[in-house]
């Protein structure tokens, strides 16, 4: 056992734990938050995609004692800011969301692409999403929901 | 249970491997997934890990005129980012998982599994690699020829960690790395190729073969290179067949899940070939 702490969702937490565990785990079961899914388990499919210092990682893919001092964005926290309206109405509008599992992974996922790269080209989107699977939309959609966002959230990212 | 160790200095961390037996996680792409087991949540490591991804002395990565210096645990993204990283390498780590694994996945990690598939080690052996490995006692360096000794078998004492790896600082006139795998981001190779080429005066002053995924580790012989340098570009296509045929034995690819023999052998030598017959 031991304690870490890190920023998670922009407030400071610490916990005694196990080293040993997934990030996933521990955002599911000690914070109860559970818009970060447990797809694959094996690092393939984006579904329990975290920002760690604004950058996509897979929490089923990083143990907890990694995330010492660093800081974590959960899809939940990324909810309140005014960037995720522009990407949640995009989907909305270009029908990107089926049945949602992979949602929060394609938002974590698009918010890393244009954190860093604001104008991606189409093939630069591809990359960004290309640890993200979705079984239902086919992925065009969501292709054109970013580019939506990148025009409607001109100034944004 | 097992225990985790959270070293925040590179000196306390060779320490701790020197007092105890300790599993080295980086990034823990890899660990991670090959212990991951939903009976035991949590992870079910069989002995007591390090954890090192975040200690100071292993990040970063430096030049100067002769050489470039990538810490151990720098993560492939960033490397993928830094413009010291040669063309080669960046060519390579593009075609290597997707961006979430590329910002935890770190260079010393994928040494360290020496994966027959591990994407890296291609232009790595290429580019005559050298490791930077420290223990309590000091610090050595060594090739990556002779650093990896078969399939995921390293020459690495259990006091020992990889801290850095060293390149050469040259300039290729054509360099390439071209990987067959199924989908990208998750894309173990089936097989992977990188060449290069230095010319000078029309003559040739360097030229570099190796394959990935067609036996236990790189393919590499220099002693077949050699043979073509001060020829010029038209004798070296001239003899493509030669060269061919003299890789032949080397190739020597097994059947598995990911593909076949046949298949890995034929693309390899195909992907030589296009290499020498469209310079
Ligand atoms: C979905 C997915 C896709 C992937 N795609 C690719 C791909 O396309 N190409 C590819 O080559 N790999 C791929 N990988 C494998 C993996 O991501 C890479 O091998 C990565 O570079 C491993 O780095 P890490 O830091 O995560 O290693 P870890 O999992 O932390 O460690 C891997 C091994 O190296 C040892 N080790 C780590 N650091 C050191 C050190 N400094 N000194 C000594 N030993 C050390 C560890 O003990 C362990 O045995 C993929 C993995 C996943 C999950
Ligand atoms: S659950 Fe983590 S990538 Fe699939
Ligand atoms: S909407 Fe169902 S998996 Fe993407």
């Amino acid at each position: 056992m031991a304690k870490i702490k890190f920023q998670l969702n922009g407030k400071p937490v610490s916990l005694e734990t196990d080293l040993n565990r997934r990030l996933l785990d521990v955002l599911r079961e000690d914070f109860s938050l559970t818009g970060v899914k447990e797809g694959c388990g094996e690092g393939e499919c984006g579904a329990c995609a975290v920002l760690l210092d604004h950058e996509i990682v897979n929490s089923c893919s990083v143990p907890i004692a990694n995330v010492m001092n660093k800081d974590i964005v959960t899809i939940e926290g990324y909810s309140t800011t005014s960037r995720y309206q522009v990407l949640r109405e995009a989907f909305e509008e270009e029908g990107a969301v089926q049945c949602g599992f992979c949602t929060p992974g394609m938002m974590i996922a698009s918010e890393s692409l244009l954190h860093k790269n604001p104008n991606p080209t189409d093939e630069e989107i591809k990359i960004g999403l290309s640890g993200n699977l979705c079984r239902c939309t086919g992925y065009n959609m969501i292709i054109k929901a970013i580019k939506r966002a990148m025009k409607d959230g001109d100034g944004k990212w | 249970m097992v225990n985790g160790y959270l070293p925040t200095t590179l000196k306390e961390a060779l320490e701790l491997l020197n007092e105890h037996n300790l599993r080295i996680v980086a990034g823990g792409t890899d660990m991670l997934v090959q212990h991951h087991n939903l009976k035991t949540l949590p992870i079910d490591f069989k002995q007591d890990v390090l954890y090192i991804a975040n200690i100071p002395e292993l990040q970063g990565i430096t030049e100067d005129d002769e050489y470039i210096r990538i810490g151990a645990c720098e993560p492939l993204e960033s490397i993928l980012e830094h413009p010291a990283t040669p063309k080669l390498l960046k060519d390579t780590i593009i075609e290597m998982a997707s961006p979430a694994i590329r910002h935890s996945g770190t260079l010393g990690g994928n040494i360290g599994n020496a994966s027959p598939a591990g994407d890296s080690l291609v232009p790595l052996y290429l580019m005559n690699a050298a490791l930077e490995i420290q223990s309590i006692e000091g610090t050595r360096t060594v090739d990556i020829k002779e650093f990896i000794t078969g399939v995921r078998k390293i020459a690495l004492k259990p006091n020992e960690l990889i801290t850095k790896i060293i390149l050469d600082k040259v300039e290729f006139t054509k360099a390439i790395f071209k990987k067959v795998g199924p989908r990208r981001s998750d894309a173990i190779s089936k097989l992977s190729f990188a060449g290069a080429i230095t010319i000078q005066d029309n003559k040739i002053t360097d030229l570099r073969f190796a394959f990935g995924s067609v036996n236990i580790t790189v393919v590499r012989h220099p002693e077949i290179e050699c043979n073509y340098i001060t020829k010029t570009v038209e004798e070296l296509k001239q003899s493509v067949d030669d060269i061919v045929g003299a890789y032949q034995n080397f190739i020597r690819p097994i059947d598995d899940q990911r593909s076949n023999k046949a298949y890995r052998k034929q693309v390899s030598l195909n992907l030589l070939r296009d290499f020498i017959v469209t310079l």
